[in-house]
């Protein structure tokens, strides 16, 4: 009896049906740090080997983008743009943004992009997103360095935009974001496993997203009866807090840092939960 | 006492047939909009309709297994196609998990379930080989430790820098092979790997599969390929249709499958041959090949039940891969238990001459007649045999079953017939006197 009770502590390894909701395994990620390396290292490679122009679309497609709201939205739709110059105002949101939106739409295709790789092979699906949103990092690394070459070449053109210390939190906004499309993004991917529609749904959800984001017009500008509401997008609340550390304007308040931080989480870990249930079954389903 | 290392309970797995719903997300809504309403659902009625054969839309791909095994245990799991075995593999290997039951590891798990998973076309083969490794579950400093050694084993040093893009279909196997042979881990689940490459690689995966077998780790092996089978496991699991059929010894495991899976058939393919071939086989380079052993009637028809009165061909056909100097073909029959019943060689012909055991290189097709009018009216099964003498002895054991009805002779009644023979032989029948002698005819 004394054996076998010993036996059964003994496990390493105990494969059920149907595990709880939070059986998450994150033990396991750390297990496959150098996995995710790996996947960083192979994605960074295979780019470079492929394109000749990659790192200079980065360049390239913001700033068009920059250009085109600066002529739409400034000059023709005369949007405020808080009184900062316009294209380092559009140009900020756009930077940001596509951070985001590159995590969320890639996040968003990890189980039916690796079905072929996770039908055959075990290791936590988790290291696919999380090397996603790293790998990201160097793009964004390229388009902020952009960004500053235009805010120095404003600022020597007598702009009046000024850094505050709010800038030491920079890191914290990246994180933030990172956080929030790893869970946005995992937590769509579980969904199109059951519901292949939604990936349709997902090209121009985050289209919409962007407007709702301040990357095009200021929360200064949003009526204050619905502020509360509009700052529950986190989004919203990570550009404003940016374009506050960098230019000095924006609509910052703890209240609403706070907000943003909450539903990031909610979001994150509602994504984690309903993903590590889907990784057990999905294999079945696809 | 060796420890138990892995420990299956009960374990079932349930499958949907054909495409599983992917609900489109507009229906699901539409359900739910006329559940608030209080309206009957308009996708429930689909349902409904296929009410009754819902449940045949479910199958066990595995059912109730149960198993142990022991630390440095190597066990053989076979079965036919469809039988469950990659199932059992699955979800050993955590790519999918059990319906019902438990599944109890100790150590590390390593799969050659699909080798040369996560390969990167654009990748070098050394990037390759990490990125693999790690899929597999090692460490970057693993794999440094071992890369050598993997390189060493792939042949392919000379490629190593190239990106895998420009490999072979053999180069990228032989690779991949040679990362998943160097995991260390404490179980290694392989399944039908040795498949692919070459003679020459497929002996080196043997040779290093046993070499980690004798180094005290576990592996569960699934092939279809018998003497594989034989030559590395000592005990051998059957699974049929998803139940566990047998555990037993191998040798008594793979005698058990291959009786049940006797062809149905007269005429054995070379894969069929070849998976039943036992004796002094000369893998690398063999002199002769079977290409395939028939049983025919008079017109040449394959079949496998014959009249007691008919003629029966034995049909071998082979290839001679070179020149052979003594080629002996045995055909025996022999009985549901393998006891032998009839044996006779090419070289009793009483017509014989050279030509039929010095054979230059060729395809050949040898002919045995089991003349009519020989066997009683029950089942036989035919065990083939090619000896180059002196080199090679390939035997193909229990390859063709069939069935001989007995036609009674003159009319008369003869019984079901249900012994081995049942020859029509010569009698003589005379009267006696008291004391025995012949009483001489007039």
């Amino acid at each position: 009896m004394d054996g076998a009770q010993k036996e059964q502590e003994q496990w390493d390894l105990i494969l059920r049906p149907r595990t709880g909701w939070f059986d998450l395994h994150l033990q396991d990620l750390w297990r496959y740090r150098d996995l995710i390396s790996l996947f960083i290292k192979r994605d960074f490679v295979t780019f470079y080997k492929q394109t000749v122009l990659g790192p200079l679309w980065y360049i390239i497609q913001p700033v068009l983008i920059t250009v085109v709201f600066t002529v739409v939205f400034k000059k023709i739709a005369g949007i405020s743009t808080d009184g900062i110059q316009g294209y380092l105002f559009y140009l900020s949101g756009v930077v940001l943004w596509n951070y985001f939106a590159n995590c969320l739409n890639e996040t968003s295709h990890t189980f039916v992009k690796n079905a072929g790789i996770f039908g055959k092979v075990y290791f936590p699906r988790f290291t696919v997103p999380v090397s996603t949103v790293i790998i990201n990092l160097v793009k964004f690394g390229i388009q902020l360095i952009l960004f500053v070459g235009f805010y120095i070449y404003f600022v020597a053109r007598g702009s009046q935009v000024r850094p505050t210390l709010l800038i030491l939190f920079l890191p914290v906004l990246i994180f933030q974001m990172a956080v929030l499309s790893l869970g946005a993004g995992i937590l769509i991917s579980s969904l199109t496993t059951k519901y292949r529609d939604l990936t349709f749904v997902m090209t121009f959800a985050i289209q919409l997203w962007m407007y709702a984001s301040s990357v095009v017009i200021p929360a200064s500008k949003v009526p204050e009866r619905f502020l509360y509401f509009y700052m529950m997008n986190p989004m919203a609340s990570v550009i404003e807090m940016f374009r506050y550390s960098v230019f000095g304007v924006g609509v910052v308040n703890p209240i609403f840092t706070c907000i943003s931080w909450v539903i990031t989480l909610v979001v994150f870990f509602g994504g984690v939960v309903l993903f590590s249930r889907i990784e057990k079954s999905f294999m079945d389903t696809v | 006492m060796p420890e138990t290392v892995i420990k299956v309970e009960g374990l079932s797995k349930r499958y949907r047939y054909g495409v599983i719903g992917h609900g489109t997300l507009y229906k699901d809504l539409q359900s739910w909009w006329a559940r608030l309403r209080g309206r009957e659902d308009p996708n429930i009625k689909f349902t409904s309709d296929v009410g009754p054969g819902l449940e045949g839309e479910w199958f066990w791909a595995l059912q109730n297994i149960s198993f142990g095994v022991q630390q440095g245990e190597v066990l053989g799991i076979i079965g036919r196609n469809g039988a469950g075995k990659s199932t059992l593999l699955k979800i050993l290997s955590r790519v999918t998990t059990p319906t019902k039951g438990v599944a109890k590891v100790r150590g590390r798990i390593a799969s050659l379930l699909e080798i040369g998973t996560g390969f990167h076309p654009e990748l070098t083969g050394r990037e390759n080989v990490y990125l693999n490794g790690a899929i597999l579950g090692m460490t970057k400093a693993e794999t440094k430790s071992k890369f050598d050694e993997i390189v060493e084993f792939s042949g392919l040093e000379r490629f190593i820098d190239t990106p895998v893009k420009r490999y072979s279909s053999g180069m990228y196997v032989r690779l991949a092979f040679a990362v998943a042979a160097h995991l260390e881990p404490e179980i290694l689940l392989v399944d039908e790997v040795l498949a692919v490459g070459d003679v020459e690689f497929q002996k080196k995966c043997l040779g290093k599969m046993d070499a980690v077998a004798r180094g005290g780790r576990t592996i569960l092996f699934v092939s279809h390929n018998m003497s594989a089978i034989r030559s590395l496991c000592r005990r051998t699991i059957l699974i049929d249709k998803g139940k566990l059929l047998m555990d037993s010894s191998t040798d008594q495991t793979v005698a058990h499958y291959l009786d049940q899976n006797l062809l149905e058939g007269a005429i054995a393919s070379s894969e069929q041959i070849e998976s039943r071939m036992e004796g002094q086989i000369n893998r690398s380079n063999p002199s002769v090949r079977f290409r395939r052993i028939a049983l025919l009637d008079e017109n040449s028809v394959p079949k496998n039940s014959f009249d007691s009165d008919e003629d029966i061909i034995v049909s071998i056909t082979f290839e001679c891969l070179r020149s052979v100097q003594n080629l002996h073909i045995l055909v025996n029959v022999v009985d549901e238990n393998n006891f032998p019943i009839l044996s006779t060689q090419n070289v009793d012909d009483p017509t014989i001459t050279t030509n039929f055991y010095q054979l230059s290189q060729g395809v050949y097709d040898a002919l045995c007649i089991l003349p009519g009018n020989t066997f009683g009216g029950r089942r036989f099964f035919l065990t083939v045999c090619l000896v180059n003498l002196k080199t090679e002895h390939v035997t193909v054991k229990k390859i063709l079953e069939f069935e001989v009805k007995f036609q009674g002779y003159n009319n008369s009644y003869g019984g079901t017939g249900d012994v081995f023979f049942r020859p029509q032989l010569k009698w003589i029948m005379r009267p006696v006197d008291k004391r025995g002698l012949n009483i001489p005819q007039r």
